[in-house]
């Protein structure tokens, strides 16, 4: 039994990992901005609803993801992210 | 004339102390107790029974309980304010998720367990995959071998946390993990299916019977009969996850779908359930490996 848990060390994946990294993705995703960096990479709102069919391509699907993410996430991100901040400056 | 009644009405009360108590908000019991006591809830029984408090203590402790007539009144509020409570629970939990659902995945019997189990064990007799319509719902494992079930996958996820020595929560971190990515590359490819979310978790719990399989062949003759044991249930598996999903993802060749739903490519598709089938291997692999080294 010792030896499963030494070799589980490297694999212990808790709850709060998962939340961590879904905070982190999130923030990832949330923080790319439209003009600066979408835009100059062909990313942008325009360049993603061309056809109007119902086959919107993955690129599309991709884009608008990320939009909506953006929109959605952003109030709620800024309590998190407060929150993990207070947390962490507190227990550390 | 108050006071013979409230007595009469304190022994009918002890005598049927604990329907009356259960059953206060489920029906008006309009016989013995004071009428309006189950439905005014704390007032009135307070106030009917303060009266003769002397006369109800002056008889002998049959209930204890009910000799305090506050402690009485505390306990219908208490019963009252429980089933509220109750309500307000079940609500939430319905928004979000909705416990239909869940029920449509539990119903299940030995039949269907012992049938369901061979399937994924030896996936390769089993002729007609298509799950079986009633009228555009999607009919019960009792009635259908090829539905989805929770129950064989809670039941395995269960039991292989304990012989694997994994905590429950890396399982479940695991089980979300790929349900969430199994979410959005069906997302991504607008694969309009109507896999739900307790569809994807239901097939992918159904890879912890192949653990379980796995380990105890290992445990028992040893790292060859692990590695034998692990191709088998590794083969069985993909046959069955790609055999399963084909019917929901890729376009159906049945006469009453229309034809936008095989607007994306379809071969993209067809990597989605590839790719997932080659995916429950690696991960049995990767979380039993240790153990039978």
């Amino acid at each position: 039994m010792a030896r499963d848990k030494t070799s589980f060390a490297s694999m212990a994946f808790t709850l709060y990992t998962l939340i961590q990294t879904a905070i982190l993705c999130t923030n990832a995703i949330a923080v790319l901005h439209e003009e600066r960096f979408l835009s100059k990479i062909g990313w942008g709102v325009d360049q993603g609803v061309g056809g109007f069919g119902d086959d919107p391509g993955v690129k599309a699907q991709i884009l608008n993801l990320i939009r909506s993410v953006r929109t959605v996430m952003r109030v709620p991100l800024i309590i998190v992210n407060s929150a993990c901040i207070v947390l962490l400056l507190l227990f550390g | 004339m108050d006071l013979p009644h409230q007595g009469f009405r304190a022994t009918k009360q002890r005598a049927r102390a604990a329907p009356s108590a259960g059953d206060a908000v489920l029906f008006d019991d309009t016989s013995s107790a004071a009428p309006g006591m189950n439905s005014q809830g704390f007032y009135t029984p307070a106030y009917n029974m303060a009266g003769p408090s002397n006369d109800m203590q002056g008889a002998p402790g049959v209930n204890n309980l009910f000799a305090d007539p506050m402690a009485s009144a505390a306990m219908m509020y208490g019963s009252s304010l429980a089933n509220q409570g109750k309500d307000m629970v079940n609500k939430e939990i319905n928004r979000f998720m909705s416990v239909n659902k869940l029920k449509y995945f539990f119903a299940v019997d030995t039949r269907y367990v012992l049938k369901k189990l061979m399937i994924l064990m030896f996936p390769y007799t089993h002729q007609d995959w298509e799950v079986r319509y009633h009228r555009d719902t999607p009919l019960t494992p009792r009635q259908d071998v090829n539905a989805p079930d929770l129950y064989i996958p809670r039941n395995s996820a269960m039991f292989s946390p304990e012989v694997l020595g994994l905590c429950a929560s890396t399982a479940l971190v695991w089980i979300i993990i790929e349900v969430l990515v199994m979410l959005l590359s069906l997302y991504l490819l607008t694969v309009h299916s109507d896999l739900s979310t307790f569809d994807l978790i239901a097939y992918s719990g159904y890879k912890y019977v192949g653990m379980i399989f796995t380990v105890l062949c290992g445990l028992m003759f040893g790292s060859d009969g692990y590695y034998v044991a692990l191709a088998w249930s590794s083969c069985a598996l993909m046959f069955f996850i790609v055999r399963s999903l084909k019917m929901k993802i890729l376009p159906s060749i049945s006469s009453d779908s229309m034809g936008m739903g095989s607007n994306s490519k379809p071969q993209l598709r067809l990597y989605i359930t590839v790719a997932t089938a080659v995916f429950q291997p690696i991960i049995i692999y990767w979380l039993t490996s240790h153990l039978v080294r």
